[in-house]
C-alpha cells in the first residue's frame, strides 16, 4: 500500500501553497512533513484528506486515484491541531461516531460498536473517561480522544496536523513517544505535519522537509541530519552555527584560520555549517578561529558558550569536560568546528 | 468558561447604577405597568370585554397565522445565511451580510411600503398580478411578507458570531470519518447551535407578533380579515375604547414578557452547556 502524490499543486487566489510536490508513503510508514509555516505542509495534509482540491497534480493509494473520492469516500482518518472534537458529545460518542454514520448495511451493530469503543478507549489509556464531554478533559487527554476517534474508522491512512502543537513542553514528548507506540501496533500508514523538527527527527521513519511550497528534502531523519540538501534544511533542523568562509586552493578560510576543505566543496565565497557540539574549542595557541567568550552557562548536561567571532555571535553546546579551564567571559579562545559543511554563496 | 474578574465600585459608581436603575424604570416598567393599570380600569370585566368580540379573536389567530409562518421561514433562511457566511468565501458575501442588517436600519414603514410599491394596484408587478388574480397587499400574504423583512435579521444574527467562533473543523472531521452532508448537518452542524438557534428564535418570534409599522402599511386595517393585534390596540384606541385598547395591549405584552422569561429559563437552565457549545 503506497501513496502517491504526484506534481500537486495549490493555490489561494494569488497566493501558491504548494507548487508541485511530489513524494511517496510506504506502506506502515511514519512519514513527517517537516516546514515553517506557509510551507504548504498542512495544505498537502488537507488534500490528502480531501478538505481541498489541488489545482494540478495526482494523488494515488495502492494504484487508486484518491482525488475521485470525497472526503467521507477515502476512509482515511485525520487528527487536527485543535482536536475537533465534537463537543455536545461524549467521548464514546465522539469516538463511535465514524461507525454511527455508516450506512445501515454496512454499520456495525450497538454491541459490536461498544466492544470497538472499549477497545480503542483502552488504546489510548483512557478507559474511565467515556462519559465525560471533551471541555472536561486536558488538552492530551483530548488529542488521544481524537486519535481514537480516527483510528475507529479503520483508516487506510492516518493524517496528523500538527497533533501536539497546542500541548505544552512535557505532555508533547510523552504523548509523541506513545503516539510511535501505537503506530507499531496498529501499522497503519501514517503522514504527520509538524514545525518542530525534534518531533519529526524523534518519531518519523522518514522526514520530508518543506519549503515555500515545495520539497526540499526527503529521507531517513539521520540521514537528513547528517546531509542536509541546502543551508535552508541545515538550518532548519536545528543547532545550526552559520559563518562566512572563502575556499581556495584546497583550503578553507574562516578568518584568521585556514585548514583543509572537504574534498567536494565549491569555490570562493561559502557558507560554513557545522552543529553546535561538532567544535573544540581551545587556548589562544590552538587551532581554530578566534573568538571572544562573552557568556557561559550550564544548561542540563552541556555547557551553553556564548562566542563573539568572524563579526557575529556563536552559540556553541558543549559537554563540561571539552569546555577548556581558560574558557571565561572577556576570554579569546580559538574555535575548531570538527565537521563542517559547506553550501555555495554568501 | 472564564468570566472576568468583578471589579471593585469606585466611590461615584453607584451612583451611575442608580441613574441606571431609575431610567429602566421611568422608561420600561413604569409604562409597561401602565398598561397593565389601565387595562384593570374597569375592573376584570373591562379586562374581559374586548375578548367577547369576534374581532379580537380574528386579530389574535391571524397574528399567530403570521408568526407561525414568518418564524419557521427566517429560522430556515437564518440557518442558511449562517452557514454560508461561516463556512464559505464567495463573491458578495459582505453584501450579504449587510442585506441581513439591512432591516435593522431602515424604517418599518419602509419595509412595508417596498412591498406595495412592488405588488400594490400601481405598483411594479400589480398590473400582472391583478391579471392573474393574486393578491398580495392586503391580504394575509402581504402581511406575512412584511413581517418577513421585518424579522430577516434575529436568527442569522444570532448564528453568525458562534458559528465564526466555533469553526469548521468539525464538520471536516465528520467528513473525513464518513459521515454525509446531511448526518453532519443534523449531527454536528445543528446540535452545536440549537441554543443559540432556539433564541435566535424566540427573538425572532416576538418581534413578528408585536410588528406594527410594516405591518401597518400593507395590512388596510380590514376588521375581522387583516388586523394583527397590534393593528387592532391601535383601532380601538383610535375609538376611544381606551380599557379594550388596554386589554388587548396586556395580551400582548404578556406574550413578549413569557418571550423574555423563556428565554432567560433556557439561559439558567443550560448555561453550562451553552458554555460547552462555545468553548472548547
Amino acid at each position: 500500500m503506497t501513496l502517491i502524490v504526484d506534481s500537486v499543486a495549490k493555490a489561494f487566489g494569488r497566493f501558491p501553497a504548494l507548487g508541485g510536490v511530489s513524494l511517496e508513503a510506504r506502506e506502515g510508514e511514519f512519514l513527517a512533513l517537516l516546514g515553517p509555516s506557509g510551507s504548504g505542509k498542512t495544505t498537502l495534509l488537507r488534500i490528502l484528506a480531501g478538505l481541498e482540491t489541488p489545482d494540478t497534480g495526482a494523488v494515488s493509494f495502492n494504484g487508486e486515484d484518491l482525488l475521485r473520492l470525497s472526503a467521507r469516500e477515502r476512509r482515511i482518518g485525520m487528527v487536527f491541531q485543535h482536536y475537533a472534537l465534537f463537543r455536545h458529545m461524549t467521548v464514546a460518542k465522539n469516538i463511535a461516531f465514524g461507525l454511527s454514520v455508516r450506512p445501515r448495511a454496512t454499520r456495525p451493530s450497538k454491541d459490536q460498536v461498544a466492544a470497538r469503543v472499549a477497545d480503542l478507549l483502552r488504546l489510548v489509556q483512557l478507559e474511565e473517561l467515556g462519559d465525560r464531554y471533551p471541555a472536561q478533559l486536558s488538552g492530551g487527554q483530548r488529542q488521544r480522544v481524537a486519535l481514537a476517534r480516527a483510528l475507529a474508522i479503520e483508516p487506510r491512512m492516518l493524517l496528523l496536523d500538527e497533533p501536539f502543537g497546542a500541548l505544552d513542553a512535557k505532555v508533547r514528548r510523552e504523548l509523541r513517544r506513545w503516539l510511535r507506540k501505537v503506530h507499531d501496533e496498529t501499522g497503519v500508514t501514517t503522514i504527520f505535519v509538524t514545525h518542530d523538527q525534534e518531533e519529526a527527527l524523534d518519531l518519523a521513519d522518514r522526514v520530508a522537509i518543506l519549503k515555500d511550497g515545495a520539497l526540499v528534502q526527503i529521507g531517513a531523519p539521520q540521514a537528513v541530519y547528517d546531509a542536509p540538501a541546502d543551508a535552508f534544511v541545515f538550518d532548519f533542523l536545528g543547532g545550526a552555527v552559520r559563518l562566512p568562509g572563502r575556499v581556495e586552493g584546497g583550503r578553507l578560510t574562516l578568518g584568521d584560520w585556514t585548514s583543509k576543505a572537504p574534498t567536494d566543496a565549491p569555490l570562493g565565497d561559502v557558507q560554513v555549517f557545522f552543529r553546535q557540539d561538532q567544535a573544540s574549542l581551545r587556548g589562544p595557541d590552538g587551532e581554530g578561529f578566534n573568538a571572544l567568550v562573552t557568556g557561559l552557562v550550564q544548561r542540563g548536561p552541556a555547557v551553553r558558550i556564548d562566542l563573539e567571532g568572524l563579526g557575529q555571535s556563536i552559540e556553541l553546546l558543549l559537554p563540561p569536560g571539552e569546555v577548556p579551564d581558560q574558557a571565561a567571559p572577556g576570554r579569546i579562545l580559538r574555535v575548531a568546528p570538527k565537521a563542517v559543511t559547506l553550501f555555495g554563496g554568501r | 468558561m472564564n468570566r472576568p474578574g468583578k471589579l471593585h465600585l469606585p466611590g461615584w459608581a453607584p451612583l451611575i447604577v442608580l441613574l441606571a436603575v431609575a431610567g429602566m424604570i421611568a422608561l420600561v416598567v413604569l409604562p409597561l405597568a401602565m398598561v397593565f393599570v389601565q387595562a384593570l380600569g374597569n375592573g376584570v370585566g373591562g379586562l374581559l370585554a374586548p375578548f367577547r368580540e369576534p374581532d379580537t379573536w380574528s386579530a389574535i389567530r391571524l397574528t399567530l397565522i403570521v408568526a407561525g409562518i414568518s418564524v419557521p421561514l427566517n429560522a430556515i433562511f437564518g440557518l442558511a445565511a449562517a452557514w454560508a457566511v461561516t463556512r464559505f468565501d464567495f463573491a458578495g458575501k459582505s453584501l450579504l451580510m449587510a442585506l441581513i442588517d439591512l432591516p435593522f436600519s431602515i424604517s418599518p414603514v419602509i419595509s412595508g411600503l417596498v412591498w406595495v410599491l412592488l405588488f400594490g394596484a400601481q405598483g411594479f408587478f400589480g398590473a400582472a398580478l391583478d391579471a392573474m388574480g393574486i393578491k398580495v397587499i392586503f391580504t394575509v400574504t402581504g402581511l406575512v411578507l412584511a413581517t418577513v423583512l421585518i424579522t430577516l435579521p434575529f436568527v442569522a444574527r444570532e448564528l453568525i458570531p458562534l458559528m465564526q467562533e466555533q469553526g469548521a473543523e468539525e464538520e471536516a472531521a465528520a467528513m473525513t470519518l464518513g459521515a454525509s452532508g446531511w448526518s453532519t448537518f443534523f449531527r454536528v452542524t445543528l446540535p452545536n447551535v440549537k441554543w443559540a438557534l432556539l433564541y435566535g428564535v424566540l427573538l425572532c418570534n416576538a418581534r413578528a407578533m408585536g410588528e406594527f409599522g410594516a405591518v401597518s402599511v400593507v395590512s388596510g386595517h380590514i376588521r375581522g380579515l387583516t388586523n394583527t393585534l397590534p393593528l387592532h390596540v391601535e383601532i380601538l384606541y383610535n375609538e376611544y375604547d381606551f380599557v379594550g385598547a388596554f386589554a388587548v395591549a396586556t395580551l400582548l405584552a404578556g406574550l413578549g414578557l413569557l418571550t423574555l422569561v423563556a428565554k432567560s429559563l433556557l439561559e439558567w437552565r443550560f448555561s453550562g452547556e451553552l458554555a460547552a457549545t462555545r468553548r472548547h
